[in-house]
């Protein structure tokens, strides 16, 4: 859990600190504490971040826009992967509440737009999995739709099977893989 | 020495070769995975160089390389050798045949001002006579291409199949840079992935390249916007232009025999589909309709018909249809729940595919004539084949461990090769039309 609570004082820390230059932190050796965490969001290059945004969690430039109900472990907002099944594009039920969410946020935020990312598992081939990974992100889409999002804060991209969060060659990292990203700009 | 004049060639590579070879370095090696069925035994003795000289290139490895990777022929080791020679009239055929060799490849190089001039005698040792003797003059830069063009005369003399040892083949590698970031390039190499050059790199993928008929382009997918691209790139002059950003997916280019169209798959209309992109106006004609996925298009060797994956009867499957749009589309593929990433063989009499059985990804060839459907490869994410130019192999890419790396098949499965890269995963490989 120690992402957690990292992430809990990047928000905090981050809004706090949001006139800071990027040369002000720049410690990336302890990754626990608020000084870690501040390391996080300023050197947005560093793998650690990698690793925080495998976690479902913020970027740099997110952190600067999102209030703090999007990084609550207990708001369906924190969670902004939807995951899939094999060769399916087919939302399940689990997350039919995280994208009511987001639908709910955009409404109430209409000059707030957002990109849904398609992803796919590296199993077959590429330009079919192009195909199926936005099949994914426009199921999304439609669903969003529905709740009453305007279709103009959404773009939909698919990156395939391009962009693996998870690099091992086993079920647990397909699961992973097979995925939409809410992003939000 | 039978007609000697007659066939000796004399090929000048020009100098653009020469400057492109020196900026180059080898960044992949060929290992051989699989032995050699039944073969033609030959030996090719090392080519007597000018005095003094030490060359950079082994013109007899190459060529014996290049000849045992053709899965046609089995290369003596030059330990096995009795005698080296290097002249026609001190060859003693007995000694060849005592060792069991079909065939003896010879030659010499010699140097005149810069110019190298590479002298080769193929014969026949039961026969005793000589099939073919080439002469090649090059710079010294050159002289590994030199090898390549002696391997292609060789291999077309016995086997009758024009060789493809002169071929490029263009792919696309992928590696994290210091920063952890992804770095994707699409390079240009030869055949054996020797001098290989980068033609474009982006921190966002790059996808599909796909060779011109005349081997003078390469179309691709390019992400350096964050969205897909179709680009056209010329090889020679690196002037590159925009052909597809439509909205959603711009993938899976395929060039029309004659050049002039792209096949391309778009989702601005919804959901993926194929449309044939003429390139003279960029105008467009949407080919398939269809609620599911279509795409990965393929033209047939005359141009009237178009293969392509699609999930319309709820896996993905090959279907094929009239490229002008004239009449249904059917299904080809019925072995496997996954078939997708069709292509034709140059008679247009076979396909060769990703067949997915059991949740292995393998590369399989489809003879429209018979039906017969043969698994080439035994991997569990075997991907993008296409035919070698003489048809003879198949290009594709596999895991290899945690790596990615190319490798060729012959077309009975039995000789398998690594191109292996020395940098970072290697993919999507495709194979250049012959010049």
């Amino acid at each position: 859990m120690k992402f957690f609570i990292s992430i809990i004082s990047i928000v905090f820390t981050g809004l706090i600190l949001l006139g800071c230059t990027k040369d002000a932190v720049k410690d990336g050796s302890s990754p626990e504490g608020s000084s870690g965490a501040e390391s996080y969001v300023y050197n947005a290059d560093t793998a650690q971040l990698k690793e925080l945004n495998l976690d479902n969690t913020l970027s740099a430039a997110e952190t600067l826009m999102l209030t703090p109900e999007f990084s609550d472990p207990s708001s369906p907002l924190s969670k902004r992967t939807i995951y899939f099944e094999y060769d399916s594009s087919q939302v399940l039920n689990e997350f039919i509440s995280v994208i009511e969410a987001h639908g709910q946020y955009l409404m109430n935020h209409p000059n707030q737009s957002t990109t849904l990312q398609g992803h796919s598992d590296e199993r077959g081939t590429r330009e079919y999995n192009i195909a199926l990974a936005e099949q994914r992100a426009k199921s999304v889409f439609n669903m969003l739709q529905l709740i009453g999002v305007m279709s103009n804060q959404i773009e939909v991209v698919s990156y395939g099977e391009e962009k693996p969060v998870a690099q091992e060659h086993n079920e647990d990292s397909f699961a992973l893989n097979r995925r939409v990203e809410v992003v939000y700009k | 020495m039978i007609n000697k004049s007659k066939n000796i060639a004399v090929i000048l590579i020009s100098l653009v070769t020469l400057i492109n070879s020196q900026v180059l370095k080898a960044e992949l090696t060929i290992e051989i995975t699989e032995g050699i069925q039944s073969a033609y035994k030959i030996a090719v003795v090392p080519f007597a160089t000018p005095p003094g000289e030490v060359l950079v290139t082994d013109v007899a490895g190459v060529i014996a390389q290049d000849l045992a990777g053709s899965g046609y022929f089995k290369v003596l080791p030059r330990d096995e050798m009795l005698t080296r020679p290097t002249q026609p009239a001190r060859v003693k055929f007995r000694n060849w045949a005592a060792i069991g060799q079909d065939y003896l490849v010879i030659g010499f190089i010699t140097k005149d001002n810069n110019l190298y001039h590479v002298q080769m005698s193929l014969f026949d040792v039961y026969k005793k006579e000589q099939l073919k003797g080439l002469r090649i003059t090059v710079e010294a830069d050159a002289l590994n291409m030199a090898a390549h063009h002696l391997s292609d005369a060789i291999y077309q003399r016995i086997t009758g199949i024009p060789g493809v040892f002169t071929t490029r083949i263009a792919y696309v590698t992928s590696i994290f840079n210091e920063q952890n970031q992804p770095q994707y390039k699409l390079q240009v190499a030869d055949y054996d992935g020797a001098n290989a050059i980068s033609i474009a790199q982006s921190k966002e993928p790059i996808m599909s390249p796909a060779w011109s008929p005349n081997g003078q382009q390469i179309a691709y997918v390019s992400f350096e916007h964050k969205v897909s691209e179709i680009f056209i790139q010329t090889l020679k002059t690196g002037e590159r232009k925009s052909v597809a950003k439509f909205k959603g997916i711009n993938g899976s280019p395929a060039w029309s025999p004659d050049g002039k169209q792209l096949a391309i798959t778009l989702s601005k209309d919804g959901n993926s589909d194929i449309y044939i992109l003429t390139l003279a106006n960029l105008s467009l004609r949407k080919l398939t309709q269809s609620w599911a996925i279509d795409t990965e298009a393929a033209w047939s060797p005359d141009g009237t018909q178009i293969l392509f994956t699609s999930d319309r009867g709820r896996l993905p499957q090959i279907y094929v249809m009239p490229s002008n749009g004239q009449g249904s589309a059917k299904r080809l593929t019925f072995d496997g729940n996954y078939n997708a990433r069709g292509s034709f063989s140059a008679d247009g009499k076979k396909i060769v595919m990703v067949q997915g059985v059991q949740g292995k990804y393998r590369i399989a060839l489809l003879d429209l004539v018979t039906g017969a459907n043969t698994v080439l490869t035994d991997g569990s994410q075997d991907e993008s084949p296409s035919f070698a130019p003489n048809g003879q192999a198949i290009i594709y890419a596999r895991r290899k461990g945690d790596n990615e790396v190319l490798s060729t098949v012959s077309l009975d499965g039995l000789t398998k090769l690594d191109i292996q890269s020395a940098a970072g995963k290697v993919r999507e490989p495709a194979w250049a039309p012959r010049k």
